[in-house]
């Protein structure tokens, strides 16, 4: 029997699960996943705990519950991989061989990268992130009391996991507190390692602008070295600072240490990949997808959704001896929160930057590119019963192609 | 898109300055953007324009400034000192190579 295994039963990991299940001679190819953990979380819904909006249970699940019955899933830690061998090794000490090997095992927060920003009198207690679930309840119960105060969004380096996130963040804050009747007694700062709000110039300048309409303060080009954590302050390596009583920080973000012990990675141990098939550049019979990639597409569950079905394709080339497609284009789609309850959507690829128009269909939409909505709004807080209904199960999403169409836009 | 005139040649740079052809790049040259832009080259500044134009040809993309420390060995603190302002920015633009753009 033939293998095909999977590592990371993540949101790109799952989904290929489900479409190679569908896909393949199971009498002659076995698929294995491989997870050490238990729970599937909706990252997206992370955005929203800090303001109360969602609570722990609104976004777990058990990952089990969507793998199909025909793939192995097994739930241990993986210790290293080994291309030249094309064998896994767990840390129980069992080898697993592979014919082809699909890496999805993501990208992680990793908050010691930053000098005293770990700091046991700051961390979850004046310092947060919200990219684990963790950072998201502690701010959650640090905002019930926030009475006001130097309120700082951070960046720390790019690229990060779904780069909209944070601005999301700063706008929610700004709907948040004027809400609760405190806005004018906080300060709010954006801060950003970019010379802009957004890394897309056309994004970056409708942004901008929204931030200076809530009041929120941008200091871009803002390279971080420290945070002084007995003075509350972050300190940047042309010694700027600025001083906060929260800071809600992205810190660095990097993939799995798993990368990096099986030399596989670069510096931030992203693999490098082949742009538009997925192969990985060192290995011709492993593939890698989602934030695993060294891609310069975003760190999101879209383009997760829209490499899966190209990878999909590669793999089942890759095994029937047939040339690999070149078909991903760095597709990504993200709605965008604006706070008081409107939100934007933003459509965009390689070469192609976020434009105004109408999405998925021209003229009619229903949804507007690049505007703020209502619609836009409900069409994100619908997306969460769309993760796990359609795309986890590699489902296609009606009216959304995998390629990115300029149909309907402004270009 | 302009034309310039380094050490005598006609290059190609965009509206900002930076080369469209990294190619007709010379020690010279970068000398003289070096000193357009307010800097004296010295060995370390050197060394950091080096390690951009080599990566840049073994990998494709612009290094970041951890790829720089990781792989060059070169402080980020360092990188401030010898091109104050938007290290990477000016560091690229004497190495006539292209204007870093941010990851998304």
């Amino acid at each position: 029997m033939k293998k095909i295994v999977i590592l990371g039963a993540g949101t790109a990991g799952t989904m290929m699960a489900n479409h190679l299940s569908r896909k393949i001679n199971h009498k002659s190819w076995q698929i294995i996943i491989i997870d050490e953990h238990q729970t599937h979380y909706y990252q997206p819904g992370f955005l929203f705990i800090p303001f109360g909006t969602y609570s722990k249970k609104n976004v777990i699940k058990k990952k089990s519950k969507f793998i199909p019955k025909k793939v192995e899933y097994i739930s241990e830690k993986i210790e290293l991989i080994e291309p030249k061998k094309n064998s896994i090794k767990l840390q129980k000490g069992n080898s697993i061989e592979y014919n082809v090997l699909i890496v999805a095992t993501g990208c992680k927060i990793v908050p010691d990268e930053i000098e005293g920003l770990a700091d046991e009198n700051i961390w979850h207690k004046d310092a947060f992130d919200f990219y684990t679930i963790e950072g998201a309840l502690a701010l959650q119960k640090k905002f019930e009391n926030f009475k006001g105060g130097k309120l700082v969004v951070h960046i720390a380096e790019m690229p990060i996991k779904c780069p909209v996130a944070p601005l999301e963040f700063a706008f929610l804050a700004d709907s948040f507190f004027t809400k609760k009747g405190i806005r004018n007694d906080i300060e709010l700062t954006y801060v950003t390692p970019l010379s802009g709000a957004f890394t897309k110039q056309n994004c970056s300048t409708v942004l901008g602008y929204l931030l200076n309409e809530k009041g929120i303060k941008l200091v871009p080009d803002f390279n971080i070295e420290k945070v002084d954590s007995n003075a509350k302050r972050i300190i940047s390596y042309d010694e700027k600072e600025i001083d906060f009583d929260c800071l809600v920080t992205i810190p660095t973000n990097m993939g799995d240490d798993l990368i990096e012990n099986s030399d596989m990675g670069d510096e931030l141990n992203f693999i490098p990949t082949e742009k538009h098939t997925l192969q990985s550049k060192n290995n011709e019979n492993i593939f890698v997808i989602g934030d695993a990639t060294d891609l310069p597409s975003s760190k999101a569950g879209s383009v997760a959704h829209f490499q899966a079905e190209v990878l999909t394709h590669n793999v089942m080339n890759f095994i029937r001896n047939k040339p690999l497609k070149p078909d991903f284009d760095g597709h990504a789609n993200c709605f965008i929160e604006s706070g008081f309850g409107k939100a934007f959507l933003i459509d965009f690829n390689y070469d192609v930057e976020p434009v105004e128009g109408k999405f998925p269909f021209p003229i009619i939409g229903p949804m507007s590119l690049l505007k703020e909505s209502r619609l836009n709004h409900f069409g994100k807080l619908a997306f969460r019963h769309i993760y796990w209904n359609v795309l986890l199960r590699g489902l296609p999403m009606p009216g959304i192609p995998t390629q990115m169409k300029t149909w309907g836009k402004k270009l | 898109m302009a034309v310039k005139m380094y050490s005598g040649k006609e290059i190609e740079v965009n509206d900002e300055g930076y080369f469209l052809e990294p190619d007709k790049w010379s020690g010279e040259i970068a000398t003289e953007i070096a000193t357009e832009i307010g800097i004296v080259l010295t060995e370390e500044h050197i060394k950091v324009i080096d390690f951009l134009r080599n990566d840049f040809k073994s990998k494709g993309s612009l290094p970041t400034m951890r790829r720089i420390k990781k792989v060059g060995g070169i402080q980020t603190k360092d990188l401030y000192r010898l091109f104050p302002e938007g290290p990477l920015k000016k560091a690229c633009k004497i190495a006539g190579l292209a204007k870093p753009a941010s990851c998304i």
